[in-house]
């Protein structure tokens, strides 16, 4: 366990505690930050259904057939609400997932980009525009036109 | 970890909440004073002095109207989108440092909920959360205009969220300039990297060196948060009210606030990655010590808010794009100009290091 006192008596440089020489300490801010991330979804969740709980015991509630209906511009739904959308719509999913594991990789080179050096730069150069190559496939064939 | 620390905490994860709270309701007024004044009109007058409680008075509107929920939704899932909606948008905020350490009870207190130092993948996986809101509750609705909302802003919210995530890795690789040689994921250490000044009077804020990285990040924040011109989710004359369609009460206002504390969030984001966060002049031994401590929230918040005038401004001035000019503007512009931009900063990072190869 950290005393009590010792994370406050680091002074105003090292705040963020990351740079404690204690890996006891740095572990403990480290955790601490999550834990204090954890409260502020649970605080943020009991706000939100507070406020919804406040609204609930204040609105009116008497539904009708009618107000029940499907929104279509004032005339009765036709048909169902889950209609076939586009298809197009999926390809940027998959140009999307290629892009989202492309972060994985980069932003852990760009933070280690200094001491990675000449290699570093050759590696992800030569991965970007294997990447690039994919999205300049997808732009050519057509991918990104809408008739 | 004792009494205090946790007091701290709360403290901290308190005020966060009373400060997101309060902007939000300021910048929904805010939004509709500086739109009517560029359209020539007077906005809202009555509520209080110039208008200004008229966000409170609708939103205590909105706690009396019913809500309404049509048979055919998918109940459990209609019923959660709007806590998936609210909560992520509180957490962006959670890691931004809205101000310099403060003493408090003989401590040095971060004001910031929690210094991850993976705060800007943070930030990134939030944002996607943020989608998650949209697309179900347009889903669970099940009615044609909310699904088709929730469909363009799952795909509008992927285009562009990889232009973001390349902006900010140019903005890592840039902080390795300064400090030990490595770059930072915690938005904390951005902020105290940009402190000081180029050749003494230009501020070291990362906007000078990564204009472009600003350009791209900027323009990819005001598509994340679904706000005009790239508002295609919401775009009332094809949707009618896009995703939101089929709520109402107190339920479509906690879509309202994600948006609005989502504005104000990637605006601070953007102030603390390029605009040099909450640094400014202090001016520490000549101001009183309180004021000394409070200014550097000052100088946040006068960044975020000239962000979130641009967004404003963005709003009165442009039209809302076309479906295919927004996925070219995301896909054959942003991308390609986001990763040539890495590049190009990465050349650079190399000559600082090993110099010039002719040199």
């Amino acid at each position: 366990m950290v005393e009590d006192g010792e994370l406050g008596a680091l002074g105003a440089d090292s705040y963020t505690r990351r740079g404690h020489p204690d890996a006891q300490v740095r572990m403990s801010a480290y955790f601490q930050d999550y834990v204090t991330v954890g409260v502020f979804i649970a605080l943020g969740a009991v706000l939100v259904a507070v406020m919804l709980g406040i609204a609930a015991v204040l609105r009116p509630n008497n539904p009708t057939r009618t107000k029940q209906l499907t929104y279509e511009c004032g005339v009765d739904p036709v048909g169902a609400g889950w209609s076939q959308t586009y298809v197009r719509y999926y390809v940027f999913g998959l140009l999307f997932v290629v892009f989202d594991v492309e972060a994985v990789f980069v932003f852990p080179w760009a933070v280690a980009a200094e001491r990675l050096g000449l290699f570093g730069v050759v590696a992800i150069t030569i991965f970007m525009l294997t990447l690039i190559e994919g999205l300049a496939y997808a732009i050519k064939k057509g991918v990104l036109r809408w008739e | 970890m004792d009494i205090v620390d946790v007091l701290l905490i709360g403290l901290r994860v308190v005020a966060t909440f009373a400060l997101l709270l309060v902007v939000t309701i300021l910048n929904v007024w805010a939004e509709r004073k500086v739109v009517a004044d560029m359209q020539n009109r007077i906005g809202p007058d009555r509520a209080g002095p110039w208008g200004i409680l008229q966000t409170v008075a609708d939103g205590l509107k909105l706690f009396f109207k019913e809500s309404v929920t049509p048979s055919k939704v998918e109940r459990g899932v209609y019923l959660a989108a709007p806590f998936l909606a609210v909560v992520p948008a509180f957490l962006i905020f959670s890691v931004v440092p809205w101000g310099a350490p403060v003493e408090v009870f003989g401590r040095t207190m971060p004001l910031q909920v929690a210094d991850l130092n993976v705060g800007l993948l943070f930030i990134l996986a939030m944002s996607s959360m943020a989608v998650y809101a949209v697309v179900l509750a347009g889903w669970s609705s099940g009615s044609k205009y909310p699904l088709l909302g929730g469909v363009r802003a799952t795909a509008q919210a992927i285009s562009y969220e990889a232009a973001m995530g390349l902006a900010m890795v140019a903005v890592v690789m840039y902080s390795a300039t300064t400090g030990d040689g490595t770059g930072t994921l915690s938005l904390a250490e951005l902020v105290e990297r940009q402190a000081g000044t180029f050749l003494g009077f230009i501020p070291r804020w990362n906007i000078i060196p990564q204009f472009v990285a600003f350009a791209i990040f900027l323009v990819a924040i005001v598509a994340e948060t679904n706000r005009a011109p790239f508002d295609l989710v919401e775009a009332e004359q094809e949707l009618v009210g896009g995703f939101h369609t089929e709520y109402s009460g107190m339920r479509f206002a906690m879509f309202f606030l994600a948006e609005y504390i989502n504005v104000f969030s990637m605006s601070a984001i953007a102030a603390t990655l390029f605009l040099g966060g909450w640094n400014g002049p202090t001016w520490s031994g000549i101001l009183p010590a309180w004021i000394s401590a409070i200014l550097p929230v000052f100088w946040l918040l006068v960044k975020t808010y000239a962000i979130v005038f641009v967004f404003f401004w963005i709003r009165a001035t442009l039209p809302r794009l076309r479906y295919d000019q927004l996925m070219q503007l995301g896909w054959k512009r942003l991308i390609p100009g986001a990763l040539a931009w890495l590049m190009v900063s990465a050349l650079f990072i190399g000559f600082r290091r090993f110099g010039l190869p002719w040199g």
